[in-house]
């Protein structure tokens, strides 16, 4: 597993596709805490899909006025197809030119499989990451370590 | 170790004896395919260990995926307050490709349910805020998709074969002898 980056690291600055004709930086956001979770591929098999958990769970991460970002080496549109499919309502990120990019920059990218950790940040408003976890490939994580983080940070 | 945050309560389905030795939890949705598939192994499963094993489902629908699960879970926690939710807990998943009001009904006049207390509660929502605590109960104690089952507490992340379920239940039997 990659050492990806701990709490009380700046999280680095990224720009990234969410669609074919739009990107989004990590700067757009500040003021508020960022949910960023990367993860292997779009379209895995199971109802166990760590992005449909976290499509279900998202009003709870807005309670807490988070944001929730999904980011993995798919292109966007694979990322289009899948969030209709699974009736996402929050940015998939495509980091997908140069492979990987944005996912090495935060310890997150598994070299030997070519596609992203199961890795969690929770960042700050200030840009700082908060918290962080990394989840074997093959274990969706789920959203407990999320919420909890949300609710240790500081008001 | 992923544990259960909420503890078995009085307003969970229970079924089984609560001096029972192990509890086995079950976060489902009625929708979901791989709770279907499970559905059958839980009740060998049940068979096999009796009165040593009590079982406890809790509502985890995945409703953008899944539209018609909430919907089920309603109707399955109707006929809970009816004192009837296993058994439409076992017809809900007997029938699991018809989900829907024409199916519902039908099991309800099989039941014994009252049509209109029926069409009431699901149009007032009236079990929705239940299925949310279940759900949200879920998502703190690391409910990562469905099934999610917890024995005595613990999240148990092997598979859900018989055999690996059994084995996973006998160990903690003799962990408590």
């Amino acid at each position: 597993m990659s050492q990806i980056l701990a709490p009380g690291t700046s999280a680095p600055a990224f720009t990234l596709h969410s669609a074919p004709e739009q990107t989004l930086s990590l700067g757009d956001f500040r003021g508020k805490p960022v949910i960023l979770a990367f993860y292997p591929a779009d379209w895995s098999p199971v109802c166990g899909d760590q992005m449909a958990l976290y499509n279900q769970v998202r009003p709870e991460f807005q309670k807490h006025g988070a944001e929730l970002l999904g980011v993995s080496v798919d292109g966007v549109w694979c990322h289009q197809a899948f969030a209709k499919q699974s009736h996402l309502h929050f940015p998939l990120l495509a980091d997908f030119e140069p492979k990987g990019a944005v996912a090495r920059t935060f310890g997150a990218y598994q070299e030997s499989a070519g596609v992203c950790e199961r890795a969690l940040f929770v960042i700050d408003g200030n840009g700082v990451i908060f918290w962080s976890f990394c989840s074997p490939m093959a274990v969706n994580p789920g959203a407990d370590g999320i919420l909890d983080a949300l609710e240790r940070l500081p008001k | 170790m992923t544990m259960l945050s909420v503890p078995v309560r009085e307003s969970d389905h229970i079924y089984g004896d609560a001096s029972a030795r192990v509890t086995l939890v079950e976060y489902g949705d009625y929708e979901c395919e791989y709770c279907g598939l499970a559905y059958p192994i839980i009740r060998q499963v049940q068979d096999h260990f009796g009165k040593r094993l009590r079982f406890v489902f809790r509502n985890f629908p995945l409703t953008e995926i899944h539209p018609l699960a909430e919907g089920a879970a309603e109707i399955a926690e109707f006929a809970g307050a009816h004192g009837k939710f296993w058994e439409m807990h076992d017809q809900l998943y007997a029938n699991q490709s018809e989900l829907g009001m024409p199916l519902y009904l039908a099991i309800a006049e099989s039941l014994d349910l009252p049509e209109q207390g029926l069409r009431a509660a699901l149009a007032d929502e009236r079990f929705a805020p239940k299925i949310k605590d279940d759900f949200l109960g879920g998502v703190r104690s690391g409910v990562n998709g469905t099934p999610a089952f917890y024995i005595n507490q613990r999240r148990h992340d092997a598979s859900y074969d018989y055999e690996v379920l059994c084995s996973a239940i006998d160990t903690q039997l003799g962990a408590e002898r």
